[in-house]
């Protein structure tokens, strides 16, 4: 008990509550004070922090690196797209749907590689492989228009539907804003669970923590199930904000790298580093559009050169990330892990 | 006493070389039990195979009655056996403290149950005070008995020590050898120890098995032992501690 209100009144957790609650504070707000375009670019970092921060379950915590994420975002935005426009049925029935089917895809490349020891570097490929087969197999997938893509009907933005939704950008702000917050507290409450102690041993040491008793070969397969049962709502935002939806670019192996740099640049396997990754690099990345746009130049790449830019200087000055550096610098000390 | 710990003609091969030929012994309940032997005798390729890491070719390894030969390192840490490493192997980039907490996780479903058993483990092993710290900026001798300390955190009734004085100072030998005394007299847990610091064995051992180019050459109380001529021959002549 005595140790309970220890961490509870911990001087680095209380600031860090402070902190993430000013930060919710100011995007609650955030809808009436900037115009509609930062709007977007709100919904686009908040889409990211929330993949980087599913993905970060996996390689974060546990340990395990996924390169192919994009099957995850892939299913759940195919399987809820297909449901409503073939059966009408609404996206977050249709994210009960999608979420098994990513859980249990994530639940078989899981047991293939921990079964027989594929670990490391080659782990990540078959992450890869198994996203490729997807982006391949839709492609030649008739029931869902194969390479044609599948299309939802815009409607008139005349009201929000958030059953179905359907409405102009503030609603999918706030529904993405919703799905981040509640994706960090999950994240926060596994990792101080009997599981996220589990996967951090993990990460550190595998065959230490055998030795320790845990069942690696169950505890990561419930990490890749996890990750992957949440990347799927990514999926289903996806389909329903853009409206439209091809195997190339949903399955592309892009999309599963945007999703990874967030976290990389924000501090792998800590709770604000994927948040603040997704701020730091989309947001770097869209003044420098705006002033490549107001300065007139037309320089097509420059984003992706950017990118590669961001992740050169965080792999050489800040290789935690830069969230434990900025976490120190504010006296806010988030656990090891 | 019964025999907690039994190993029936256990036999390891590498390829061509035979690391572990024949060996059978038996660890009885709240024993402090000693293995020695000279470099590549088979001692750690014996530990991995009781510990899970490998299993072994030939013959049977029972454990409070049940065969536990082949089964993963997990299974037989739940069954009631935990290990240190030769080379020690914290998480390093977890506190000292959850490094335990790992370990009394395994029977405990809660996170708070688990720290409180953690810290009381941790005062035993002296380490409370640097519980904070993150393993990695421990002192080797400190990140020993971290080890140890994560062993019993998953609440053993055998304790595998591989080497766990390797490396100590004569003094934090002796700070050592006394803890795991204190352990054994006070939980009952049984010891088996793989250890080259004779001073430790000496200290330490109710019972000693000495192992050489993979077979068993002695075994029995450690004054007995060191004073029988093939042990002196082969491990302790040799010997210049």
């Amino acid at each position: 008990m005595a140790a309970l209100i220890e961490r509870l009144t911990d001087d680095g957790s209380r600031r860090t509550m402070i902190w993430a609650a000013v930060l919710v504070a100011a995007l609650v707000i955030a809808p009436w004070v900037v115009n509609d375009y930062l709007v977007t670019v709100l919904i686009v970092i908040l889409y990211l922090a929330y993949t980087g921060q599913a993905w970060n379950i996996m390689m974060g915590f546990a340990g395990q690196l996924s390169l192919g994420h994009a099957i995850y975002v892939g299913l759940g935005a195919y399987i809820a797209a297909f449901l409503f426009t073939r059966f009408g049925v609404g996206p977050w029935v249709g994210f009960l749907a999608a979420m098994p089917v990513a859980a249990a895809c994530g639940a078989i490349i899981g047991f293939l590689a921990f079964r027989f020891g594929v670990t490391g570097v080659y782990f990540a490929i078959l992450t890869i492989a198994f996203a490729e087969f997807a982006r391949i197999g839709f492609d030649h997938l008739d029931i869902v228009n194969a390479a044609a893509g599948l299309f939802l009907p815009v409607a008139q933005y005349s009201h929000n539907d958030l059953w179905r939704l359907r409405g102009d950008p503030t609603m999918f702000y706030y529904v993405i804003l919703a799905a981040t917050v509640v994706v960090f507290i999950l994240c926060r409450v596994l990792i101080r669970s009997r599981i996220g102690y589990f996967w951090l041993a993990i990460r550190e040491d595998e065959e230490a923590a055998r030795a320790a008793g845990v069942d690696t070969f169950r505890c990561k397969l419930y990490a890749v199930m996890i990750s992957a049962a949440i990347t799927s709502f990514a999926g289903v935002f996806y389909a329903f904000f853009y409206n439209n939806l091809f195997p190339e670019q949903v399955f592309n192996i892009s999309q599963s790298i945007q999703i990874i740099l967030g976290p990389i640049i924000g501090g792998v396997g800590t709770l604000f580093g994927p948040i603040l990754g997704a701020f730091v690099l989309t947001g770097l990345a869209e003044s420098l559009n705006s002033a490549l746009t107001a300065l007139g130049l037309d320089l097509p790449g420059a984003e992706q050169v950017f990118y590669g830019v961001c992740l050169l200087f965080v792999v050489a000055a800040l290789p935690e990330g830069i969230w434990p550096w900025l976490a120190r610098r504010l006296g806010i000390a988030e656990r090891a892990g | 006493m019964s025999a907690l710990l039994s190993l029936t003609t256990v036999s390891k091969r590498f390829r061509g070389l035979v690391a572990v030929d024949a060996v059978s012994f038996d660890v009885p309940e709240g024993a402090l039990f000693a293995v020695i032997g000279p470099n590549g005798a088979g001692k750690t390729t014996l530990f991995n195979m009781i510990a899970g890491a490998t299993a072994p070719d030939a013959g049977t390894i029972a454990f409070a009655g049940a065969p536990i030969g082949g089964l993963t390192a997990d299974a037989v840490c739940r069954r009631g056996i935990a290990r240190t490493f030769q080379l020690v192997r914290p998480f390093p980039a977890l506190s000292v403290e959850d490094n335990v907490i790992v370990g009394a996780l395994l029977h405990r479903r809660g996170v708070g149950a688990a720290r409180d058993h953690a810290q009381a483990l941790l005062r035993r092993l002296d380490l409370f005070a640097k519980r904070r710290q993150l393993a990695a900026t421990l002192t080797l001798p400190d990140r020993k008995r971290l080890e140890v300390a994560r062993a019993l955190a998953t609440g053993p009734r055998l304790l595998l020590l591989d080497e766990v004085m390797a490396g100590l100072r004569p003094t934090e030998t002796d700070r050592m050898v006394a803890s795991l005394r204190d352990l054994n007299r006070d939980t009952g847990v049984t010891i088996l120890l793989i250890e080259h610091v004779m001073r430790a064995v000496m200290a330490l051992a109710s019972r000693v098995l000495v192992l050489d180019h993979g077979t068993v050459i002695a075994q029995g109380a450690p004054e007995a032992v060191v004073r029988d001529p093939a042990v002196v021959q082969s491990y302790l002549g040799a010997e210049t501690e």
